[in-house]
This record gives structure tokens, sequence and C-alpha cells, in this order.
């Protein structure tokens, strides 16, 4: 076991490591030279140049530029945006709590309603439900959520007025930021009731076109999990017993195929990144993806570099954690490496 | 080989979803390689006196039969035109993913050791930033068009083949046959090529199909914000990012791109799963 943890945290290592070249690597490879990117386009003498390259340590050999890049990025310093001039690691962490919010959010709606929905669809295998729910699934699954963001706002937001097109919250309220989390932002303000149902009206749209994916996999996930379950011997000794069904499926069968599922769920912080940098740009959500977005777009390379850094660390550590975590699932697993 | 085609093509026809895909899949190549028969107009031409004309079924109008857009160019010949770009994306990025992550994976799974090690590391790296953000990293350094977000797109698409590949070929490495071919002093090109790769193709032929419909839909999401395609060009997925100006006064514009790129990929992921119970009979439930 100890050797188990071993070779995982050198993989990790390795792993970290090449990302931070990859990363390190952006501003050099990127076109142009980054030091008159940084001056823009009115120039500068051959003076000024050789001072701010000099300040951008770009003068010196690559080795060393690295080892200062990777120093500086463990002790929480990742530079500084070109267009704001703030601190990268700054305002990371002062949008990650919104995408952080609504990734929760649209994951807490997957959750809700796709393990029902995938139990369901297991118990009442090849009926008409079975089928509607598994083909509605296929095309959530399918689902360009850039598209199905913009047809939510043009149903729920144009066509019924029932909530807002964009942002977190109306310009009426003032919320003082506190957690960064809306809801919890808004109950312990002044505000309180009227601000946070109206956060959580900003909130539902977002969260239902991001989890409409994660809902996708996770009802498919179960009804498989749960199929394979429900053939299990001990399953069918427990319907011989005649314990009652309710109890089989919620308690026996299902404490089974959760293992599979909440691994999948685990394993989904990277495609929520990838649907908040999708949703937060139609939403106008103010979290990382849209500010990642307008960084490609202003090429702001510092922001570029250092958000790839911390997202990729986030998920290699908790893809880690899940590894790990098999050990206090599975008991079988610990005596086999 | 034919015996094993129409052991194949029992199981597969037998999966309605996967027909339909195929046939929803047959329809979009027809018309991406016959769009300039199948549309009305040139799909960058403007009809000034018809700016935001809505579609057959709201106006009298059917001159521009699904509407124009902002500037007054046909709705419909722009998503014929689209569908080609679409599949021509579709079809780069899987042959590009295809072709260097078979390689890769040949390579790993049979060579073994360092270089195994090695190439397994730069997969596990790729994997761990999610598909949008290595792509959008990949356009950051090299500049935003539609050819670079196929590259981006393609980079992206890589690493899961590599995986598939490699694992394959751990499995088909312990067979007997393997064993038997390298008594007989056959070269590791011969063993790799001709006696392990066949065995490969089931797998690869699935992902293929799979790596189809996402990378039409990473290529439409990254023309969508702006990092792919750019307009005039008339891709999907910019064709939406350019109409959401409109979303109140033109629902179709928003509408009807984005129903395509659904059904395309849902075609696709139909086939996909058609094919892969119908390669291996004994996973289907």
């Amino acid at each position: 076991m100890g050797k188990f943890f071993f070779k995982k945290f050198i993989t990790l290592l390795v792993v970290l490591f090449g990302v931070s070249l990859v990363s390190f690597s952006i501003i050099r490879l990127a076109p142009g030279d980054p030091v008159m990117m940084l001056i823009g386009e009115r120039g500068a003498d051959a003076e000024t140049y050789a001072i701010m390259k000099h300040n951008l340590g770009l003068d010196r050999s690559l080795p060393i530029q690295y080892w200062h890049f990777i120093t500086s990025a463990m002790q929480g310093d990742l530079g500084t945006s070109v267009v704001s001039k703030e601190k990268v690691s700054t305002e990371f962490f002062a949008r990650f709590p919104a995408t952080l919010e609504l990734g929760m959010f649209a994951m807490f709606f997957a959750v809700i309603i796709g393990i029902p929905v995938g139990i369901l669809a297991a118990i009442y295998r090849n009926s008409f439900w079975d089928y509607l729910a598994m083909g509605t699934s296929l095309i959530g699954y399918s689902m360009p959520i850039f598209w199905w963001g913009l047809i939510l706002i043009l149903f729920f937001s144009v066509g019924l007025g029932w909530t807002p097109v964009s942002g977190r919250i109306s310009v009426m309220f003032d919320i003082p930021t506190v957690t960064g989390f809306m809801l919890i932002d808004t109950l312990i303000s002044a505000e309180r009731w009227p601000a946070f149902f109206d956060a959580l009206k900003h909130l539902i749209l977002p969260a239902v076109a991001m989890g409409t994916i994660p809902l996708a996999i996770i009802a498919r996930m179960t009804r498989s999990s749960m199929l394979e379950v429900i053939e299990a011997d001990y399953i069918r000794t427990a319907m011989a017993q005649g314990i009652p069904s309710y109890y089989i499926i919620f308690v026996l069968a299902l404490r089974n195929a959760m293992i599979p599922i909440v691994t999948v769920i685990g394993l989904m912080f990277g495609s929520i990144i990838t649907g908040a940098i999708l949703t937060e740009t139609i939403f106008s959500w103010p979290g990382i993806g849209k500010w990642l977005v307008a960084a490609v777009n202003q090429r702001d390379y510092p922001i570029i570099q250092g958000s790839c850094l911390i997202i990729a660390s986030m998920i290699v550590f908790i893809n880690m954690m899940i590894d790990l975590s098999y050990f206090w699932i599975n008991p079988k697993m610990r005596g086999s490496r | 080989m034919r015996a094993q085609f129409i052991d194949f093509w029992y199981y597969f026809k037998q999966n309605r979803g996967a027909l339909a895909g195929l046939a929803v899949i047959f329809i979009f190549f027809i018309t991406a390689l016959l769009a300039p028969l199948f549309a009305p107009h040139n799909p960058a031409q403007i009809f000034p006196e018809h700016l935001l004309q809505r579609p057959f079924f709201f106006s009298e109008q059917i001159n521009l039969f699904l509407g124009s857009d902002d500037v007054g160019r046909d709705l419909l010949s722009r998503l014929i035109y689209g569908a080609r770009i679409s599949m021509g994306i579709g079809l780069l990025v899987v042959i590009f993913s295809t072709s260097i992550g078979t390689m890769l994976g040949l390579i790993s799974g049979y060579v073994g050791g360092r270089i195994d090690w090695f190439i397994m590391r730069v997969v596990d790296m790729m994997m761990s930033l999610p598909s949008i953000l290595l792509a959008i990293f990949v356009v950051s350094v090299l500049g935003p068009n539609l050819l670079n977000g196929i590259i981006a797109v393609s980079v992206v698409a890589v690493p899961s083949f590599i995986r598939i590949v490699r694992a394959s070929v751990l499995e088909e490495k312990k067979r007997q046959y393997v064993m038997a071919s390298q008594t007989f002093g056959s070269s590791h090109w011969r063993i790799l090529f001709i006696n392990i790769f066949p065995n490969v193709l089931a797998p690869l032929i699935v992902q293929a199909t799979l790596g189809f419909s996402d990378g039409i839909l990473n290529a439409a999401a990254l023309g969508f914000l702006g990092l792919g395609a750019q307009p005039p060009t008339a891709e999907w997925g910019t064709m939406l990012a350019d109409s959401r100006a409109y979303i109140e006064s033109a629902p179709w514009l928003v509408t009807l791109p984005g129903l395509c790129i659904l059904m395309v990929v849902l075609a696709f992921n139909l086939l996909g799963d058609g094919l892969r119970d119908a390669f291996d009979p004994r996973l289907k439930k």
C-alpha cells in the first residue's frame, strides 16, 4: 500500500511538472515578442526595452527563467495581468467562488435528477420510460451547451419572463462580498431574503445549462451500474427472503451501485470548468470562465498561464484523492497492490 | 473478413438508433459535398432589402426560405455551407487525431518501458486540463482562426486515442498468435502492423466515430467563443455567436444553427453506440 501511494505521488509530481512546463512555455511560444506586447503599439526606445526585458527576466537563460517561474508560482505569485495590472492569483481567487457556486448548483441539479432517473430506468428496463429516459439523456449528452443556454434564455427569459437574462444579482442590490458565494452573502447582508431569491433566480438557468451534460452522464451511469448490481446473487437471495423491494433497491443495491457513480461525479470537476467557460460567456456570469475567454481575446498571457496551472493542479489533486479514496470505499483494493 | 462483416451487420441493423444516426450523417455528408447545388443562394450574398426576414412559416415571403440574418444573408444557404465546414472539421480532426493517436498508442503499448512511461505521463498531463481549456491554450499560442481551431481540437482528441490503442495492444500482445508470429521470426513491424493492428481496429473505429462528434462540438464551441472560425465564415458556432444580439428580435437565427450542431453530434453518438454494441455483442445489455 505504501508503494502504491509512493507511485501515485511520483506520477502526480511528474504531471504537475509537465503542466508547469507547458504553462511556462506559452508566453514564449506565442507569436510576437512578449516585451513588445506589454509595451503596446506605441513602442519604446532601446533602453526602455532592455529594462523591461530585464524586469520580466526574459534576458536570462531558459532554465533560470523556468526556475524563477516555478519558485514564485509555489509562493503563490503567478505574475501580473497585462490588462488590469492586478496579480493573477488575486484575480483568480476573487472570481473562483462565483464559478464554484455555479458548478456546485449545476452538479446538485444533475445528481438530484440524474440518479433517480437512472434508478427508475434500470428497474423498468426496456419499458417505454426506460427508452424515453435514455433517449433524452443521449440528446442531453450531445447538447452543444452554448446553444442550450441560449435556448433556455429564449424560452424562460425572453418568452416567459421568469428569470433574468444575465449576471449574478440585480443591480438594485448592493451585496458586500464576504464569502464570494452570492447565496450566502445575500443572507448575511442587510437585504436578506429578497436579495437571496433574486440571486437564486439568476443562478437557475446557468446551472441547468451547465448541469445538462453531467445529468445525462450520471443518468446513464446510474442505469448501467444499477443493472449490474440488480443481477447479483445477493440481490436474488434478498428477494427470495421476501425483503421489501424498496429496501432491496434503495439500500442493498444502491449502496454498491453508488461506487462508480460517485467516482464519475468526482471526475467531473474538469467538465465543470469546460462548462463554466461556455456557460459564463452566455450568461455574463462573473466567474473564471468568462475571465479566461476575455484574457485570450486580449492576449493576456500571464492570466492564461496562471489559471491553466491552478486549474490543472486542482484537477490532478482531485483525481488523486479519488484514487486514494478507493482504499476506504473498497477494502478489497488494499491487499491487491 | 467477409463473415465478420456479415456478423457485424446482423447486429448493427437491429439497432434502429444507430441506423437513424447513419442516415442523418449520410444526409449531412451529401449536403456538405453538394452544397453549391442545394443552396439557393451564395452564403455571402447580401440582400439589403431583406434584413432579418422571418422564415417561411412566419411570413409570406418564401424567397429566403429560412429567413435571413442581420445583414440580409440567406440563412438556409449559410446552414448548408456550414454543413460543409462542420463535416470537414470533423473529418480533419478525426484524421489528425486518429493517425497521431494510433501511432503513439501502438508504440506505447508495444515497446513499453520508458517510452511507454513518458507517453503515458504526457497523456495524463493533457487529460488533466479540461478539453476546451486545452483547446483555448493551443489557440492562444497559434492565434484564433479556423485552421488553428482544427489543430487545437485535434490535439485535445489525441490522448483518448492513445489510451484506447495502447490498452488493446497490451491485451493483444499477450495472445498466442503474437507469440507464434514471434517464433517464426517475424519483424517487429510485421507483428505490430500485420498481426496486432487489425485486432485494434474495432475499438478504434468506435472511438473515431465518437471523436467526430467531439471534434464538431469543440470546434463549434471555439467558433462560438470567437476563437475558431471567424466571421463571415458560415460556421455554425460562429453564426450562433453572431446572432446572440438578435435573440429577441430574430430567434430563428439562434435556433437553427444550434439545431444542426445537435443533430450531427447526436447522429454520431448514436452511430458510435451502435458500432460498439455491434462489434462486441457480449457487452450489450
